[in-house]
C-alpha cells in the first residue's frame, strides 16, 4: 500500500515536473516549420475598434514577414484570442498563450489598462513583451524588465502642442483653457504637464475635471465648459464616443473653441469623421506617433497593402494598425539580431540601447522599456485629412489652422 | 458651479431621462408581462440604432420617418425572440433562465452586427441632431426635446393600452393566472408574443434617439444594460410609468452630482440611489403588486 502511494506521488511529481518544464520554457513553440506568436486583443467590448485595428496590424505584419521568408525561415502563425476589453480576461489569455499554447512569443494587447496586468503575467514566464499601446507611466513603473513599448510614451504626448500654443503671439494665444479628462491611465497623466506649460504662458485654467470611463451623460460636463467659453479645450479622451459627445454638445450650445485637442479619438480616421459628422472634424488636433500619409517608405508600403486589403484611403487608416505593425517589426529585428527564439536573449538585446526601425519611426528603449527615440507629433484635421502640424516646421508638417474653423465648415 | 449650471443640469437630466425611459420601457413591459429579464435589451437598442443608421445612410430616409420601418421590424424581431427563445422557458424557473437565454440573444445580435457593420463607431446624423432652441436662457437640443416628447407619448400610449383596453386586461390576466386566463378564452401565448413584440418595437424609438445622441458600435449594449436594469428596478419591475419616473430621477441626480460635486461620483450616486430606494421600498417606486392591482 505504502509502495503504491510512493509510486503515485512520484508519478504526480514527474507529471508536474514535465508540465513546469514546458510551461516555464521561454523559447516556446518554434521547433517545427512554424513559429507561433500569441496576442490577446480586445475584439469586443469598449476597445473593440482599437483591438480589431491592432489585429489587422499584426496580421499585415505577419503576412509581409511571411512573404519575406518568415522568422529565421519559419512561417509566422498568429494565435490571437479576445479579452473583451477586460483586465481579468487579459491575464487569463496570456497564461493560456504561454502556459498552455506554448507560443514562442507574445505581443501586447490594446491600451495601458490591459497592458499593465498582462505584462506581470508575461514577466512570470520570462517572456519579452513588445507592445504598442501601453505607453502610460503606469506601464513602466512596475519593476519589470521585459516590457518594451514601440510607440511614443504618452506622458509627454501633449507637450509639443502646449509649447506651440504657448509660443504663439499674444494676439493669437488663447487666454483661457479647459481640461476635462477621463480617469483612464492612458489619458489622465497627459493633461497636467500641458496645463503647466500653458498656465506658465498666461493661459488661465477656467475648468478642469476628471470623469469616469463609464459616463452615463457627458452633457453636464460639456455644457459647463460651453458656459465658461474657454478659448482652448484639452480633452483627455480614450475613444471616439467621448470626443463625439463633447463635439455634439458644443455645437448644440453654439460654442466653438479656438483650439481643440483630444488625446485619442480623432486618430481613428474615418470612424471619427463618421461619428462627429463631416466637416465637424476640421481644425481638431490629436497627438500621435504616426499618420496615414507618413512619407516613410515602409509606412507607405503598409498603407498601400492595408488599402488593397480593407479599402478606404490613407487618412482612414487607424493609427493602431501602425502601432501593431511596429511591434512586429521590432520583434523581427530582435529575432534576426539574436539568431533565435530565446526570449531572454531578446530582452537583453532590446535593452542594449540599439536603435531599431518601425513604420512609426525609430525605436530605442530606455531601462524601463519606453521608446525614447520617437517624439509625438501633433496632427490636425484639415480639409477632411489628418495632417502633421506640430512641431511646426519639422519635415513633412503643414501649418496649423488657427483658430479652429467653425463647426461643419 | 453657478445656479445656471445647476438648472441646466436639471433640465438636461430630465431630457436625457426621457431618452433612457424610451430605452428601458420595453424591458419593463417584457418583465411585467412575462417575468423575463431581457438582458438583450441593450443589444436591441443598438440593433435599432443600426437599423436607423442603414436607412439614413443608404436610403437617405430621415431618422423619424425611418421609425415607420424600424418599429415594425423590431416588433417582428420581438415576436421571433418570444417564439424562439422565451416561450420555451418553463414557468417555474422562467425568470432565472431568461437571464441566460437573453444573454445569448445579446451575443448573437452583437455578433451579427459586428459581421455586417464592423466595430467602428458610428452616430446617426441629421440636421436637427446638432440644432438647439434657445429657451429660458438655455440652449436645449432638438433631438433631446423630440426624444423626451416621444417618450411621453409612447409611454402614455403603452399605459393606456395596458390599463384601458381589452387587450391590456388580457395581458394582465394572463400574467396573474395563466390557467384562469386560458379558461376565460384568452390566448395566452398569443398575448405574450404580441406583448414582447410591442416591448421590442418601443425599443426601436429608444435606439434611434440613443444613436443620434451617442456614438455606438455593436458592443455598446453592454454599457447600457446595467443602467437600464437600474432604471427598471427603481421604477418597479413591470411599471411603465415607473420606468419614466426612475429614468428622469436617476439622470437628474447623476447630472446634478456631476456639476455640483464631481463627474467621478455621478455613476456611484446613480446606483446608490437605487440601493437606497430599494431598502425603503423593495418593490421600487411603483412596485409590481400595486401595478398589477390597478
Amino acid at each position: 500500500m505504502r509502495r503504491r502511494r510512493v509510486a503515485t506521488a512520484g508519478a504526480v511529481l514527474a507529471a508536474v515536473g514535465v508540465f513546469v518544464a514546458f510551461a516555464g520554457s521561454s523559447t516556446g513553440s518554434a521547433a517545427s516549420g512554424t513559429v507561433t506568436i500569441g496576442a490577446s486583443l480586445s475584439l469586443s467590448g469598449d476597445f473593440a475598434t482599437d483591438g480589431q485595428a491592432f489585429q489587422r496590424g499584426y496580421e499585415l505584419w505577419a503576412k509581409d514577414q511571411n512573404a519575406k521568408g518568415g522568422l529565421l525561415g519559419k512561417t509566422i502563425k498568429l494565435d490571437i484570442v479576445s479579452d473583451a476589453s477586460q483586465p481579468a480576461q487579459v491575464t487569463t489569455n496570456y497564461n493560456k498563450l504561454i502556459g498552455s499554447d506554448h507560443d514562442a512569443f507574445v505581443l501586447g494587447p490594446f491600451s495601458t489598462l490591459l497592458t499593465v496586468p498582462a505584462s506581470k503575467v508575461v514577466a512570470r514566464y520570462g517572456y519579452a513583451f513588445v507592445e504598442g499601446a501601453g505607453g502610460a507611466p503606469s506601464a513602466f513603473g512596475n519593476g519589470l524588465t521585459n516590457v518594451f513599448d514601440v510607440s511614443v510614451p504618452v506622458a509627454t504626448n501633449l507637450d509639443a502642442f502646449a509649447r506651440w500654443v504657448a509660443s504663439l503671439p499674444k494676439s493669437e494665444r488663447p487666454k483661457t483653457a479647459a481640461y476635462p479628462t477621463s480617469n483612464d491611465p492612458f489619458t489622465e497623466p497627459q493633461l497636467p504637464p500641458a496645463e503647466k506649460i500653458m498656465e506658465a504662458a498666461g493661459i488661465k485654467t477656467v475648468y478642469k475635471t476628471v470623469f469616469p470611463a463609464e459616463v452615463t451623460d457627458f452633457t453636464p460636463i460639456a455644457n459647463q465648459i460651453a458656459a465658461d467659453k474657454p478659448d482652448a479645450v484639452v480633452l483627455g479622451s480614450v475613444d471616439v464616443p467621448t470626443v463625439s459627445a463633447f463635439i455634439h454638445a458644443f455645437i448644440q450650445q453654439h460654442y466653438s473653441p479656438k483650439f481643440f485637442i483630444a488625446t485619442a479619438g480623432p486618430d481613428q480616421g474615418a470612424a471619427f469623421v463618421s461619428a462627429v459628422g463631416k466637416g465637424n472634424e476640421n481644425g481638431i488636433f490629436v497627438p500621435n506617433g504616426w499618420y496615414g500619409g507618413s512619407p516613410k517608405a515602409d509606412s507607405k508600403q503598409m498603407v498601400k497593402e492595408y488599402i488593397a486589403q480593407y479599402g478606404g484611403n490613407a487618412s482612414g487608416v487607424n493609427a493602431d494598425v501602425a502601432e501593431a505593425y511596429s511591434v512586429g517589426q521590432v520583434l523581427t529585428q530582435a529575432v534576426n539580431a539574436t539568431h533565435g527564439f530565446d526570449n531572454k536573449k531578446i530582452i537583453a538585446y532590446l535593452h542594449s540601447k540599439v536603435t531599431l526601425n518601425s513604420v512609426q519611426g525609430p525605436v530605442k528603449f530606455n531601462s524601463v522599456g519606453e521608446n525614447t527615440a520617437l517624439q509625438a507629433t501633433t496632427f490636425q484635421w484639415q480639409n477632411a485629412t489628418l495632417v502633421p502640424t506640430i512641431p511646426v516646421g519639422s519635415p513633412g508638417t503643414v501649418k496649423p489652422i488657427v483658430p479652429k474653423p467653425a463647426w461643419g465648415s | 458651479m453657478s445656479l445656471n449650471d445647476l438648472v441646466h443640469a436639471i433640465i438636461e437630466g430630465v431630457l436625457t431621462g426621457g431618452v433612457y425611459a424610451l430605452m428601458a420601457a420595453g424591458l419593463s413591459l417584457i418583465f411585467g408581462v412575462m417575468d423575463i429579464v431581457n438582458i438583450a435589451q441593450g443589444a436591441m437598442v443598438v440593433l435599432a440604432g443600426y437599423l436607423s443608421y442603414s436607412l439614413s445612410v443608404h436610403l437617405g430616409i430621415d431618422l423619424f420617418v425611418g421609425l415607420l420601418i424600424t418599429v415594425p421590424a423590431m416588433f417582428a424581431l420581438g415576436v421571433v425572440v418570444e417564439w424562439g427563445f422565451m416561450r420555451r422557458l418553463r414557468e417555474g424557473d422562467r425568470t432565472s433562465m431568461s437571464i441566460l437565454i437573453t444573454y445569448a440573444v445579446a451575443i448573437i445580435i452583437e455578433g451579427v452586427l459586428s459581421v455586417i457593420y464592423g466595430v467602428d463607431y458610428v452616430q446617426l446624423q441629421a440636421s436637427y441632431v446638432n440644432q438647439s432652441v434657445h429657451l429660458l436662457g438655455f440652449y436645449l437640443p432638438y433631438i433631446y426635446l423630440m426624444g423626451f416628447a416621444m417618450a411621453v407619448v409612447l409611454l402614455a400610449g403603452l399605459y393606456f393600452m395596458l390599463y384601458r383596453t381589452k387587450f391590456g386586461r388580457g395581458i394582465r390576466a394572463s400574467l396573474q393566472n395563466r390557467t384562469a386566463a386560458d379558461l376565460i378564452g384568452i390566448n395566452v401565448n398569443r398575448t405574450r408574443m404580441l406583448s414582447v413584440g410591442i416591448g421590442v418595437a418601443v425599443t426601436a424609438c429608444g435606439g434611434m434617439v440613443f444613436g443620434a445622441t451617442n456614438a455606438f458600435n455593436p458592443g455598446s449594449g453592454y454599457d447600457l444594460i446595467s443602467r437600464l436594469l437600474a432604471i427598471v428596478i427603481l421604477g418597479g419591475m413591470g411599471s411603465i410609468g415607473g420606468a419614466m419616473a426612475a429614468a428622469v430621477l436617476l439622470l437628474v441626480l447623476s447630472d446634478v452630482v456631476a456639476v455640483a460635486w464631481s463627474p467621478l461620483w455621478a455613476p456611484l450616486v446613480f446606483f446608490a440611489a437605487l440601493v437606497l430606494v430599494l431598502s425603503i421600498r423593495p418593490t421600487g417606486l411603483f412596485g409590481r403588486q400595486a401595478v398589477r392591482a390597478q
